[in-house]
């Protein structure tokens, strides 16, 4: 049986769906990335695995375990760390770090040799007595990060720790996310940035509180039903209007430039004439392989 | 064990670097007492009083100017009618009227015994026992001037006569169960919080994906409040003693002990009031309507509970304030000893077990 299995799961707030038949295997040792836009039932899924929410139906399983049933005793071998910052504002660093140590049982030597370690990853070491409230958004998120690692988890969750941290934290995360990876950390992890998701060992995107997709970053990008054309021209709204009237092909912004969508069975020269009839200039195309992102957009729009 | 350690450490931290909390904590009791107290332990300054001076001798008048030149009486606005004191007193006119009879002075000047009237509106209860005092203070001080130095007062007594309200309550009776009241209503609102907030904050989210339990969040969110609470029953009492004049014949050691249960169940009912609202202003408000009102209705502050109907008779018996009111009361006024006030005592633990029981039940481990 895989590591992590989430069975079944559907809630509903009222009459409002949050997750529907949600289904996910992950295994030990993995980062595994939930993708989808706010209100995907990312954070739903992830703290019913915490047992912060009932499911209205379905069933969670850690390392073979009944998770609802066996909580209690398997709180020591998970970190959460949920999406907004629930840490102690009022407390400084290191109070923070003290107390959620205390929490699991982590304290006297073994603390200090923890809390070493991870300043080590987390820079936090200066900033000790700093108050958490007074931190930059990377660094209160490598400070909840902490918190949630104090007693080494088997299982690590994160909601969407690096929504609104800017690149260079982000990125340090990720890196402090890979190391214990390394360590044998399980990690599932929810964002709403494809660019961590290529970083992930396995995905599933989500929307709409159902599961659209799983696999490998690549395969999911892979999945993808068609052919994609980058166009390497300056994307206005105007002219994308206008490829969308070509019959057979779609046009999206990609970055700075512009993805064209076309059948499998099609051939890109077909299309050299109506675009040329647009004033573009063909020699701007070429073949590109399907993004993740394009993959996303195409499946909420033919799936939801 | 050490989980509720590190909670109350917490705890305290939040407490010391919040300065709303410091507020409630320090500045609230104490203003609490000096309104409350003031407002019940009413000074006496500028209460109109009506003299009937039938005596007519320089005595006499000499007495009655005393009186006015006091700073505590003032003559009314206009002369009253003294034919009908009850019509004086309902149209507000006069507070007291003083009766001189005939034979003062002579009584005065042969050191005989001389009785005057004093008839004062005992509607208002605590302005009545002042003017009692404040009158008898001013009669004995002039019969020290007027008898030759080391003359033994022959006695001037008075006679009251007080309508509406014969049992003239002492303010020192208000006092002591005062303290209850506010001690009730502070420790009450301090631990009302202290759950809410971390709901609101988002911060319990996160602590209880921890292995810590219910019940160890409650302990270690209630043992550093005891504490607090207590040094703030030892404010007031200690402001209130000074500021209200207020006897303290009992032990104090005994007080300290009781001191301590009762401060621990109202912020029993405090937690359990927190552990079921979900943000920090309802928390608060709950706090304040199950408090202040019981244990200013319900604890024998002010109204005997035995006179009350039998349902709100039964309702007192799970008000806190009301075995604190009698054992505060015991021991400041009378000195009761701990045998005669373990009842009530028991009674305070047996609460404060029933408020931290429904407390851990009530306490969701979910959220939402």
């Amino acid at each position: 049986m895989s590591y992590l299995v989430l069975d079944g799961l559907s809630k509903s707030y009222g009459k409002v769906p949050a997750l529907r038949d949600f289904s996910l295997t992950v295994e030990k040792g993995d980062i595994f990335a939930l993708v989808g836009p706010d209100g995907a039932g990312k954070t739903t899924a992830l703290r019913i695995v915490c047992q912060l929410i009932v499911a209205d139906a379905g069933r969670v399983f850690l390392d073979g375990h009944n998770l609802a049933e066996r909580f209690d005793a398997l709180k020591s071998i998970l970190g959460y760390m949920p999406q907004t910052f629930s840490l102690y504002q009022d407390l400084s660093v290191e109070e923070n770090l003290i107390f959620f140590g205390g929490m699991y049982g982590v304290t006297g030597e073994a603390y200090r040799a923890r809390r070493d370690y991870l300043y080590g990853f987390s820079n936090l070491g200066p900033f000790a007595d700093r108050r958490a409230g007074a931190l930059s958004g990377g660094m209160k998120q490598k400070l909840a990060l902490s918190c949630a690692l104090m007693h080494d988890p088997h299982l690590l969750i994160l909601d969407e720790p690096t929504t609104g941290v800017d690149p260079l934290s982000r990125r340090q995360f990720w890196e402090i996310l890979l190391h214990f990876r390394s360590q044998g950390t399980t990690i599932v992890v929810s964002t709403p940035y494809m660019d961590e998701v290529a970083r992930a060992d396995h995905a599933a995107f989500m929307f709409g509180g159902r599961r659209l997709s799983v696999g490998t970053p690549s395969d999911l990008a892979a999945q993808f039903d068609g052919q994609v054309l980058f166009l390497d021209l300056e994307p206005s709204s105007t002219l994308i209007d206008k490829l969308n009237t070509i019959d057979g092909l779609s046009a999206r912004r990609f970055g700075s430039a512009m993805h064209l969508y076309i059948a499998k069975d099609q051939s890109p020269a077909r299309f050299a004439g109506p675009l040329a009839s647009l004033g573009i200039d063909t020699t701007l195309i070429r073949p590109a392989s399907p993004s993740l992102e394009d993959r996303f957009i195409q499946l909420m729009e033919t799936g939801a | 064990m050490q989980r509720i350690k590190f909670i109350a450490r917490k705890e305290l931290y939040h407490i010391l670097r919040d300065p709303r909390s410091l507020m409630i904590v320090f500045a609230m009791p104490v203003m609490m007492t000096f309104l409350y107290g003031y407002a019940i332990n009413m000074d006496i300054e500028h209460v109109t009083l009506a003299v009937v001076d039938q005596d007519k001798t320089a005595d006499s008048r000499d007495l009655v100017s005393r009186f006015y030149n006091s700073g505590y009486f003032d003559r009314p606005a206009v002369a009253p009618d003294l034919s009908d004191i009850e019509q004086l007193f309902r149209s507000g006119r006069a507070a007291a009227v003083l009766i001189v009879r005939p034979g003062f002075g002579s009584a005065l000047t042969r050191h005989e015994k001389f009785d005057l009237g004093l008839v004062i509106d005992g509607a208002d209860a605590s302005l009545g026992a002042a003017v009692q005092a404040y009158t008898t203070a001013l009669v004995n001080q002039y019969q020290i001037d007027k008898l030759p130095i080391g003359t033994h007062p022959p006695g001037v007594f008075i006679s009251r006569q007080v309508l509406y309200n014969p049992d003239l309550k002492s303010s020192h009776f208000f006092v002591p169960g005062l303290l209850g009241v506010i001690l009730m209503t502070i420790s009450a609102l301090l631990t009302s919080i202290t759950i809410a907030r971390e709901k609101e904050t988002g911060t319990l989210e996160q602590l209880l994906t921890t292995p810590v339990t219910a019940r160890e969040i409650l302990i270690g969110k209630l043992l550093p409040y005891v504490v607090i609470a207590f040094l703030d029953g030892a404010l007031i009492v200690t402001f209130a003693t000074l500021m209200f004049d207020v006897p303290f014949v009992g032990s104090h050691l005994l007080l300290v002990l009781f001191g301590f249960i009762y401060v621990a169940t109202a912020l029993s009912l405090g937690i359990l009031i927190s552990s079921v609202t979900k943000t920090q202003q309802v928390a608060m408000m709950l706090a304040q309507t199950t408090t202040l009102l019981p244990a200013v209705m319900l604890s024998g502050f002010i109204f005997a509970i035995r006179n009350m109907p039998v349902p709100l008779q039964a309702i007192s018996y799970i008000v806190p304030a009301r075995y604190f009111v009698r054992i505060i009361r015991g021991i400041m006024l009378k000195g009761a000893s701990i045998e005669v006030l373990a009842a009530q005592a028991a009674a305070l633990v047996g609460l404060m077990v029933l408020f931290m029981f429904l407390a851990a039940r009530k306490f969701s481990t979910r959220i939402g």
